[in-house]
Formats: C-alpha cells, sequence, structure tokens
C-alpha cells in the first residue's frame, strides 16, 4: 500500500520523538483511505507512552479515546499508530509484531539509532496461520 | 433503548451485557479490546456482567502497544 505523510507531521513526529528520547515515542495516525488505493495521513496524534521507558510504549488509552473522538469530529478515518526506536532499527520488534492486532492499521516506526539521520518506516502487521506476517509498505513523505 | 456505540445512534434490547453487544456488532479479535462506557474504562472481567444502560455511550479501542 502507498503512504502520504505530509512532510511538517513528519517532522511533528521526529521533533517530539528526539524530546522523549531516551523513552519511546507514540501515537496515533488518522486520514482517509483513496479509491486509487492510497492511504493519506492528515493528521498524527503525540499521544503519551505510559511505560516511560525506552523499551516499552503503550498509548494511553484515555488520550487514545479523546483522538478518536476527535477523528470522528473532523471526519477523519483512524488508520494505525507510529512509535519511535531510539537505539533500534525501523522494524518491528517481536513485541511489536505480538501486540499489532489490527490488521487494518499501519504501524510507523521511526528508528532514531542514527544520530541526525531518523528512518520512518510504515508496516502491515498481520496474523496468517497464527503466525504474524509483517510487509513493508510504500511510505512517501511529501 | 437506544445507546450510541463509536459515535453512532443504535436501538438494542433491554438488558444487553457488553459481552452480547461485542459479539452484536461482531468486533475483531475482541480478546484485545478495551470498552470505554460514558468515557469511563470498564475491566475486561466484567464484560459478561455489565449491563448497559439507556444512552450509554461505548466505544471499543484496541490496545496499543510494543517494545524496541
Amino acid at each position: 500500500m502507498r503512504i502520504t505523510l505530509k512532510k511538517e507531521d513528519f517532522n511533528k513526529i521526529y521533533e517530539h520523538a528526539l524530546n522523549c528520547r531516551p523513552e519511546e515515542a507514540c501515537g496515533l495516525i488518522a486520514g482517509e483511505d483513496l479509491e486509487d488505493g492510497t492511504r493519506e495521513i492528515k493528521k498524527v496524534y503525540i499521544l503519551t507512552n505510559i511505560d516511560h521507558t525506552n523499551e516499552h510504549f503503550s498509548i494511553d488509552p484515555r488520550e487514545q479515546l479523546k483522538a478518536i473522538k476527535d477523528m470522528r469530529t473532523n471526519g477523519l478515518k483512524p488508520l494505525g499508530n507510529w512509535h519511535s526506536h531510539p537505539e533500534t532499527p525501523s522494524r518491528p520488534s517481536e513485541e511489536d509484531k505480538k501486540l499489532a492486532n489490527d490488521s487494518k492499521a499501519s504501524y510507523l516506526i521511526l528508528s532514531l539509532m542514527e544520530e541526525n539521520s531518523p528512518v520512518l518506516n510504515a508496516f502491515h502487521i498481520e496474523t496468517v496461520d497464527d503466525v504474524k506476517s509483517v510487509r513493508k509498505e510504500d511510505l512517501n513523505i511529501i | 433503548m437506544k445507546i450510541t456505540v463509536a459515535g453512532e445512534k443504535k436501538e438494542v434490547e433491554n438488558g444487553l451485557t457488553v459481552a452480547k453487544l461485542i459479539e452484536q456488532e461482531n468486533v475483531e479479535t475482541p480478546q484485545y479490546v478495551t470498552v470505554s462506557i460514558n468515557e469511563e474504562f470498564i475491566e475486561s472481567g466484567t464484560f459478561d456482567t455489565h449491563v448497559l444502560n439507556e444512552g450509554d455511550e461505548v466505544e471499543f479501542l484496541y490496545f496499543m502497544g510494543g517494545g524496541r
């Protein structure tokens, strides 16, 4: 799937993730699935990682609820989530895969492993025959 | 009675439990769903016994988390 993310929204995620180091940062993405198959991210939500560690993230459910209501008010569709890996590559960890339970979601992972060279990738994760299957999506920052 | 589910108003039978609503709504992977009623989160162990009331606003959320 082709996904578009505005440069300003990428910067919003990146700056927040930098400020959260060494902890992982997280949030939600919302927008629209277009008829041509493109997934357009129109809004990113910066939410609290209630784990407050560099090893895990859990999105604050109260903030998640508030964000979902905001999406509804603004006619946006929930498209998935994003989180940062302050010290590891931009790929789903075993725990990321285990906790990815929405096959319609896009999972964005921002690696801050290399100073000044952030890497953001998007993944589709679903369970096939009891095994988590991961597919990289075509993320375009525009 | 009338309730609101994920922002949509619905007519449901009186005495409906959260567990039954999850079933009726065909919620995907219900074992991972968190439920809020009127912006209060309820314990998953009470889904079978929690009876909904007229005017309740119900939301289904998926836990979102991961690790390095």
